[in-house]
């Protein structure tokens, strides 16, 4: 048998998106090494995202009733616990922030070689994981002949499991070290709050590093005026400090769907795509011609935004 | 407090790169302080100026060509680096996060730092976990993508905020010794002062082989084989608008006006 054990993703109540992805990706891989798909729900209410994770492909779910909200030493305990219980070949996590909190750990110490951030995988008798690198501007391959072995998964790669399931569900005991849990989450903070809401804008335009210094910043604001948008930006331009939280467009900012999203000088990393993919109108103007922004974009044009953002300014103030 | 920040040197591939096969010609790549990295640095300098930290020790995985930019750590403030490579390594294509814990744990056995800080991942591989799992190796605790630190060195707790998906914020008190993955953000890199490249000049940079750290050749094995690298496949269905900047200009103010969205 070669069974994959996925674990599931929750916070603050809500199982998220990628829980239903793994799903999805865990029974893929489940059906080429001819195993089966058991997933983990750990901490807050797992007998509610217990039916909830119901779906086709799941054989099995195990609930592990510990804590509220995630602790990456209670979960590195249960996964460690779940995996000696189940001996599966496959241990998939999702490559999220929390994610990366625990399936390092637990690839090491139960010693499965780790292949993270996996945008899709084969198997063939050994495992291909399909990975990107360079800020995606490469993609490559990856063949891991040791099992068992860990797979975090990127989100929005698989499709979410919808249909029902009749998986098999029941609890699971871990004898927790407590003493082995030395940190402790003491709260939550929402960032990002302020005098500008972007997720209400009709026209975003939306500047990313390719803007260079913070003083050409008054030409997208210009721009902005006289397109009567809204300024976003993407990541590098908040960690500058050059515009505030609340103007962040991405995975770690904002879900924006306006109906105009023009992206200036943005390469399209997939932390920022994940947070406009869903603008009814993109229109992209960098001077990478490979930028992936352009995969995504419905306009484009591939030139020096300091030749174009004038001009485009001109045609609405001249 | 002694602090290790890890450091690695990365590959940056210019936009018009061409691949040879499966490999990238060196006339397309610059070599670059990882971002990540650069803020991790930063962080440990500022621990030792708010008097945190006692000493400051940059460590990388990297050839001789790489010291370059682990002088960079230096010039900004780390009091010197350890830099470990060996023929056994540059042997291995693609290093595996088991491969870079074993290497790395030789080193803060060496070392035994109070505190270590590593970038969230690095910028031309990004495997985002080596941190975490040094951690487990060395019995530290940990956090990943932190970007914002408090430490209380008496009571021993970092009370850090990771930054989660979706603009939150996870606030949680850790117990030290840690290893805490920083994200970029958590602070503003300063640039290195001409005086701090001279002092850079005279610190040490540390040149430590397998057999130094005793290690084997077998830690550097990788159980991960890179097979195949690629462009990947463009899915663009863009329409282009082509010709000198007032002719795309003018395109697009067409598009946005015909949309009713600008110009009305």
């Amino acid at each position: 048998m070669s069974d994959v054990l996925a674990v599931a993703e929750h916070r603050r109540g809500d199982l998220r998106d990628v829980s239903y992805e793994l799903i999805t990706a865990g029974r893929q891989l489940a059906d080429a090494a001819g195993g089966d798909l058991h997933l983990a729900v750990i901490g807050g209410d797992v007998e509610a995202f217990a039916d909830d994770l119901n779906r086709e492909g799941v054989d099995a779910i195990h609930t592990v009733a510990e804590g509220e909200e995630f602790n990456h030493d209670v979960y590195a305990q249960a996964v460690e616990a779940l995996f000696d219980d189940l001996a599966p070949t496959f241990l998939l996590a999702p490559n999220s922030v929390n994610g990366l909190d625990y399936a390092p750990a637990i690839a090491n110490r139960l010693d499965l070689p780790l292949v993270s951030d996996v945008v899709d995988l084969a198997y063939d008798g050994h495992l291909t994981a399909t990975r990107e690198m360079y800020g995606g501007k490469l993609e490559t391959t990856v063949d891991i002949d040791d099992e068992p072995l860990a797979v975090t998964i990127r989100g929005a790669e698989w499709p979410p499991a919808e249909a029902d399931g009749d998986a098999e569900i029941a609890p699971f005991e871990v004898d927790l070290d407590e003493s082995a849990v030395r940190s402790t989450v003491t709260g939550f903070e929402e960032v990002g709050g302020g005098d500008v809401d972007i997720t209400e804008a009709d026209v975003l335009v939306s500047i990313g590093r390719g803007i260079e210094e913070e003083e050409n910043l008054d030409l997208i604001r210009d721009l902005a005026d006289a397109l009567d948008a809204t300024l976003s930006s993407s990541r590098p331009i908040v960690d500058n400090g050059w515009l505030p939280k609340n103007r962040q467009v991405g995975q770690s900012g904002k879900v924006v769907t306006p109906e105009f999203y023009i992206a200036i000088g943005i390469s399209g990393a997939v932390q920022h795509v994940a947070g406009m993919k869903g603008a009814e109108n993109i229109v992209a103007i960098n001077t990478d011609p490979n930028a992936p922004i352009y995969d995504i974009a419905d306009y484009g044009i591939v030139d020096d935004l300091f030749d174009v953002v004038p001009a485009l300014i001109e045609e609405f103030d001249g | 407090m002694k602090v290790l920040v890890t450091v690695k040197e990365v590959a940056e591939l210019e936009d018009d790169f061409e691949l040879s096969g499966d490999d990238i010609p060196e006339e397309f790549v610059e070599y670059d302080l990882n971002e990540w990295d650069d803020y991790a640095v930063e962080e440990a300098v500022q621990l030792q100026e708010d008097g945190v930290a006692d000493e400051v020790v940059a460590v990388t995985i990297g050839p001789e060509r790489s010291e370059e930019t682990i002088r960079m750590a230096l010039a900004k403030g780390a009091d010197r680096a350890v830099r470990v490579w060996d023929d056994a390594i540059e042997g291995q294509e693609l290093l595996d996060v088991g491969a870079k814990t074993r290497i790395l744990q030789a080193v803060v056995e060496e070392e035994d730092p109070d505190l270590i800080l590593s970038g969230v991942q690095a910028d031309d591989d990004s495997f985002g976990a080596t941190g975490v799992s040094l951690a487990d190796a060395i019995g530290f605790e940990w956090a990943a993508v932190v970007n914002d630190l408090e430490l209380d060195a008496d009571a021993g707790v970092a009370s850090v905020h990771r930054e989660l998906e979706g603009g939150v914020e996870e606030l949680t008190d850790v117990e030290i010794p840690a290893v805490l993955t920083i994200q970029t953000g958590i602070n503003e890199p300063r640039y290195a002062s001409l005086r701090g490249i001279r002092q850079a000049q005279r610190k040490e940079i540390a040149h430590k082989s397998l057999g130094d750290l005793g290690l084997e050749d077998v830690a550097t094995e990788s159980a991960l084989e890179l097979t195949a690298m690629y462009e990947p496949e463009t899915e663009s269905d863009a329409t282009y608008f082509e010709g000198s900047a007032d002719d795309t200009a003018s395109e697009l103010a067409g598009l946005l006006r015909d949309a009713g969205v600008a110009g009305q």
